[in-house]
């Protein structure tokens, strides 16, 4: 589904990216992790674009995404992000979050825009908060919304940048919760994350991410239990 | 003190009043679209090579006007607009309001461009981020997300703009422009009172001006109801 050769990205002279390739199939749930500064969130941010790469190619469902005459915002549609810091449109109500990008880039009827905000609404646990303002939600709440807002493009792959790390620790187990559904209803998804535990969990390959590459990879079983690179079983020691 | 000629004269004031209006309602229109345009040109991508020629003509354009004053700006404008073409047909009154609305609302629209470029970085990055990652074009994200954002942080600065737009079209006046200070003169004159004039021409424009700033203040009160609960 998403194919990915020899990805490199520059900040000036941050070598960010240094030579990455790896295949997402559909329905696969793929786990980043590494320390700090390895490069995790700058993959996935190329992923969509939001990061330009500065070698290399990303082929999305067989078309070369890094192609230069690609229309970028049709693409994206199809790749649904989460932020770290959740990003609601904090000028809008919770519903017009969700129903806003369908009614303008995908043209849906505001009524059927709105039907399928309120199921999303239930499916992320928050039916009552229709029309509240995100500055009045906790972060736990406001994250599901943002999955609920990514969700209502209905796109081929959720991509998860660090999507708990900016929340409480009472709040991340409702986030995790609603991607656990995601993850059972077979949803192709590549997730940026510190937490271990839940990787362990959902993820059918962890991808160990060292100085800009992608030093191990595996089912997490083989990854966590028996890490070869001694750069990963040195990284699981400090987190695990 | 003697004020026993205001009611007399209050016709002519009033007269001032509607054209100082005039004079501020339209510059500020304007000065807000042109305001915007030289925040575009000013942050175009368009490049020849390592030139930036959009940049450099709006980098131009704000020097110019920041750097002259004012009062010069609209006697330059006078002479333009006097030299064009059709500008024979037009009654001279006609000619100096147009000079002096043209002239007041370019020299604004560089201040209105500073505080737009202020408003939109005030909007944290992860904003436009989102809108493109949900596919939105960089236009409609602008559009939809980012400028209502930056309008609300912009509204004191903007409004401050507007009171000083109101205060400077009362430099119409050196092209004979019965606004709100012209008008003053001419009672001056009519009464041989010295200051009185100025002091009722001086209380309108406060309590234009001060309207001015509640209205803002209301404003922006009521966007910020999203924020609050």
């Amino acid at each position: 589904m998403i194919r990915i050769n020899g990805l490199y990205k520059d900040f000036g002279e941050n070598h960010v990216l240094r030579g990455i390739t790896n295949q997402i199939k559909k329905g696969e749930v793929v786990v980043v992790i590494g320390p700090s500064g390895s490069g995790k969130s700058t993959f996935l941010r190329c992923i969509n674009l939001l990061e330009m790469p500065t070698a290399g190619e990303i082929i999305f469902e067989g078309q070369s995404i890094t192609d230069p005459k690609i229309d970028i915002n049709k693409i994206r549609t199809k790749l649904g992000m989460v932020f770290q810091q959740f990003n609601l449109f904090p000028h809008k109500t919770v519903v017009e979050n969700i129903m806003i990008s369908p009614i303008l880039v995908k043209k849906v009827s505001k009524e059927a825009a709105y039907q399928k905000a309120v199921s999303l609404l239930n499916r992320v646990g928050l039916p009552e908060k229709e029309n509240a303002y995100p500055s009045s939600l906790s972060g736990g709440q406001q994250q599901r919304i943002a999955i609920a807002r990514a969700l209502a493009m209905e796109p081929d792959v959720m991509l998860f940048d660090e999507p708990t790390s900016a929340l409480d620790p009472e709040m991340v187990g409702e986030v995790l919760g609603v991607m656990k559904q995601l993850v059972i209803e077979g949803m192709t998804m590549v997730i940026v994350s510190h937490e271990m535990g839940f990787a362990r969990e959902v993820g059918d390959r962890i991808l160990f991410m060292d100085e800009g590459q992608i030093s191990e990879e595996g089912p997490p079983d083989q990854l966590f239990n028996h890490p070869r690179n001694p750069r990963t079983r040195d990284f699981l020691s400090k987190v695990l | 003190m003697d004020f026993s000629f205001a009611s007399t004269y209050m016709p002519m004031f009033f007269s001032g009043i509607k054209l100082t209006l005039l004079i501020s309602v339209i510059a500020i229109v304007l000065a807000t679209v042109v305001g915007i345009l030289v925040y575009v040109l000013k942050t175009s991508r368009l490049s020849i090579g390592k030139i930036y020629p959009l940049r450099m003509l709006a980098f131009a354009f704000i020097e110019m006007m920041r750097g002259t004053p004012v009062l010069l700006q609209i006697l330059v404008a006078y002479v333009l607009v006097s030299m064009s073409p059709n500008s024979s047909s037009l009654p001279s009154n006609m000619v100096a309001m147009i000079a002096s609305i043209a002239a007041i609302s370019l020299n604004s629209s560089v201040y209105i461009a500073e505080i737009v470029r202020a408003g939109i970085q005030s909007v944290p990055h992860g904003q436009m981020e989102a809108a493109r990652s949900l596919g939105m074009t960089h236009f409609l994200a602008m559009k939809e997300i980012i400028m209502p954002q930056a309008i609300k942080n912009i509204l004191p600065a903007i409004g401050n703009e507007f009171v000083a737009v109101i205060k400077g079209s009362s430099m119409a006046y050196v092209l004979g422009i019965a606004e709100l200070t012209f008008t003053a003169k001419v009672v001056q004159g009519a009464t041989y009172k010295g200051l009185e004039p100025l002091l009722i021409s001086a209380m309108f424009y406060l309590v234009l001006t001060f309207s001015l700033g509640r209205l803002i203040g209301w404003a922006e009160r009521r966007m910020k109801a999203s924020d609050s609960h």
